[in-house]
């Protein structure tokens, strides 16, 4: 089995491209080995595709598996009697979910992942923890949505965590006020989904007239744009208002796949998603081809955390540009990217669906 | 001149959000012989006047319907039609629900209604386009014209999102009704009852096939080949497959021959690289779709990706369920026969449309009757998968929107 031992003991951000190379590369040569010879579907896709990963090939030529297949398929490396998690994407009602299997394994070096990244943009000390959620998303630990295991994961790196919104929703300002006057003067960790803090956050306390006094918070926020965006919102106008309303300043998204869970990508203090020792990114052209850096493309994401399931090497969705390469501002090793939304829904051709759609 | 025994229509449940980009919300049926010479002469001055439109020339729709209701064109359908259209009326008023996917549909299935001698409410799409702003305003302009009054009476465009009640409300009026798919779609329009007596035609979801002959494909030159993949070409990455015409599955027919069929389609290949634009959702959904393939099918002989302009599967069987197998933006599954007798297990009422290449079409005819085959409506050489007529799906609609006056 995979052992990620030797990269867990160094810093997060640690690897240059020299040494990411063949880190990374052999560790991620390992695992395609082993979904390939522990996951069939895994392996009559990679026969399909003429990628052998038991010869030795490219790293770069392992094909990635699409994020949709695992909404359509339920993708396994372990045996059924392993998995202690079936965690699900949170997709609105009516969409297909992905289904995501974690065993102890997957589901422990996830945490401890998380916690190492993390730890490089607050520090390993564990904060008091405000967490812009409701307590009611936890219900059900046994099927449980990404929100869920976002918040699970995250509050590890807390203490006296409190959440800011009640059973229905609605903000618990008392809550919190108590919660600012027990810890102030302490760093806080803030943390939630991107559309949550904006609308059961910053909307009500907007509506309020209320200021909170969170100038030493630093929240962590992520799951996506696509909601506020429709709104009008953007990483830029999302911290400003945040910063008004409750003198936040250190305001980090992050980006990532549920089906890479743990190995995220944060923006760091420059504005810029980094990729860690333990995730890679790549920018896909139309044809498959890696485009040049700050050239917009198609994003493929590779993490060392999916053990239980193939989700190692995925081609996702989304539109990204690599900045650079262990250069940026801030310090860490490692690409730093943007993420420009999804690829767009080609025009609809042929004769189908004159309702719905017309 | 109106006749007195039209019927106007009230539209008196005007809902806002009904919009009439043709008609003031009255309906005045009235019945034509099938082919009258108005009508005719109404579809050869709208096929001149598209052609003359400005901007029109881009849109290759525009122009194949305009083409396609030309005088000669139409004067052909009448003649194949035949002398019967002596004891035919139009059926009244016609109610097209029309698909947003293919814009220039509901031009067609608008001037099927009409040939056949009908008023006509045609719901068109909600999505704007060029090209029915471009019919639109050809029509507006020959509504100008006093002699096609009559015409402009009993013609109506609608425009609405998904509402039950307006739905209801043609349907109510209707003496036919036709439903441009998808199943989901025709599934759903039916629960909205129509009167006893309507005549309802719907287009299904269809899947289509391909045969073509190895020997004759190896016996053209480089230039006739390249013809023969533009047409193929037009066929399929035209409308990226997702036509119901459009072919899925490729059967060569003959000696299995790896080079010959590697020159066709790598003709296909010069022309897809000159001409599609390939883009980026469309590359993610061929690579899904191969890997979904790679997990649920064991029959898989060969996958052969040419970037991810063009992806063939060869197959080493065919199932029943191959109508399951759909490809799009230029994606093919391949299957070698010896006689085109093998591939009649599959042919269930799914299947539309057969192009052929290097085959004669009265052996295929004969494939399809001797087999006593459940599909198979349409036979027609490569390059006419998208042709409409007004034979279209097993249907010859002039005379399904018409009745018969019986005389003895």
């Amino acid at each position: 089995m995979l052992k990620l031992n030797k990269i867990m003991d160094m810093p997060p951000f640690s690897l240059n491209r020299q040494k990411k190379k063949q880190v990374f590369g052999d560790l991620l040569f390992e695992l395609t080995k082993h979904h390939y010879n522990n996951c069939q579907e895994y392996h009559n896709i990679l026969d399909v595709l003429e990628c052998n990963p038991l010869s030795k090939i490219n790293v770069k030529s392992l094909p990635p598996l699409p994020v949709r297949l695992f909404k359509d398929n339920e993708l396994c490396s372990v045996e059924r009697s392993e998995i202690i998690k079936t965690m699900t994407s949170s997709g609105t009602s009516g969409q297909r979910v992905s289904k995501i299997f974690l065993d102890k394994m997957t589901a422990r070096n996830q945490t401890q992942v998380l916690t190492k990244i993390v730890s490089s943009f607050i520090g390993t000390k564990r904060l008091p923890m405000l967490i812009i959620d409701s307590k009611s998303v936890l219900k059900d630990r046994n099927l449980f949505s990404a929100r869920g295991a976002g918040i699970v994961g995250f509050s590890m790196l807390g203490y006296d965590v409190t959440y800011a919104l009640d059973e229905s929703m609605q903000l618990d300002v008392d809550a919190i006020e108590v919660f600012i006057q027990k810890h102030g003067g302490k760093n806080i960790l803030i943390f939630g989904f991107t559309f949550m803090i904006w609308q059961y956050f910053y909307k009500p306390l907007l509506k309020l007239g209320k200021k909170l006094e969170l100038e030493n918070g630093i929240m962590i926020h992520g799951g996506g744009w696509k909601k506020l965006i429709e709104q009008a919102v953007d990483n830029d106008t999302f911290k400003s208002a945040l910063e008004k309303i409750c003198m936040i300043e250190r305001v980090h998204n992050y980006y990532g796949m549920v089906e890479q869970t743990g190995s995220i990508f944060m923006e760091c203090e420059a504005g810029y998603l980094h990729a860690s020792n333990f995730s890679d990114i790549s920018v896909l052209g139309a044809d498959f081809g890696e485009c040049k850096m700050q050239e917009r493309g198609l994003v493929k994401l590779s993490s060392l955390l999916p053990l239980s399931y193939p989700g190692h090497i995925l081609l996702s969705e989304d539109i990204g540009e690599i900045i650079g390469e262990d250069d940026c501002q801030c310090g860490r090793f490692g690409k730093y990217f943007k993420i420009h939304g999804r690829i767009m829904n080609a025009e609809g051709r042929g004769c189908s669906d004159t309702y719905d759609s017309v | 001149m109106l006749r007195e025994e039209g019927v106007v229509i009230l539209m008196t449940q005007c809902d806002d959000n009904l919009t009439y980009i043709i008609g003031d919300g009255r309906v005045y049926t009235y019945r034509f012989r099938p082919y009258d010479n108005l009508l005719c002469e109404f579809l050869n001055e709208l096929s001149v006047e598209l052609r003359s439109s400005q901007g029109a020339f881009e849109y290759a729709d525009v122009m194949a319907f305009a083409f396609w209701c030309r005088k000669a064109n139409i004067v052909k359908c009448k003649t194949d039609f035949g002398g019967t259209n002596e004891s035919r009326l139009g059926l009244g008023n016609v109610f097209h629900v029309t698909p947003s996917n293919v814009p220039i549909n509901f031009a067609f299935s608008f001037a099927f209604g009409l040939l056949a001698g009908n008023a006509n409410i045609v719901r068109v799409p909600t999505k704007p386009s060029p090209q029915s702003d471009i019919i639109y305003k050809a029509l507006e302009k020959l509504f100008s014209f006093d002699k096609f009054l009559q015409i402009k009476l009993m013609t109506t465009f609608v425009r609405y999102e998904k509402n039950d009640d307006i739905t209801r409300y043609f349907s109510e009026l209707s003496d036919a009704r036709i439903i441009w798919g998808g199943d989901d779609t025709i599934r759903y329009i039916r629960n909205i009852s129509v009167p006893e007596r309507c005549t309802e035609i719907v287009f299904a979801d269809r899947y289509s096939v391909s045969v073509l002959d190895v020997n004759a494909v190896m016996a053209l030159s480089r230039k006739e080949l390249t013809v023969l993949a533009e047409m193929f070409y037009n066929d399929t990455y035209l409308m990226d497959q997702k036509a119901c015409s459009s072919p899925h599955l490729i059967v060569w027919l003959g000696m299995s021959d790896g080079l010959t069929k590697e020159r066709f389609w790598q003709a296909l290949l010069g022309v897809v690289k000159k001409k599609y634009q390939l883009d980026m959702i469309n590359a993610v959904d061929k690579y899904t779709l191969l890997c979904q393939n790679a997990m649920d099918l064991n029959h898989i002989y060969s996958v052969r990706r040419y970037g991810n302009w063009l992806t063939r599967v060869t197959l080493n069987k065919v199932f029943d369920n191959t109508d399951d197998l759909r490809g799009q933006f230029g994606y093919f599954y391949e299957y070698d026969v010896s006689t085109v007798n093998s591939i009649a297990h599959i042919i269930n009422a799914k299947y539309q449309t057969l192009t052929y290449f290097g085959v004669n079409k009265y052996e295929l005819l004969d494939f399809v009757i001797n087999n006593h085959l459940a599909g198979i409506d349409r036979i027609v050489p490569i390059g006419k998968a998208l042709d409409m007529g007004v034979i279209w799906d097993g249907y010859d609609l002039v005379r399904s929107l018409s009745r018969v006056i019986d005389l003895k």
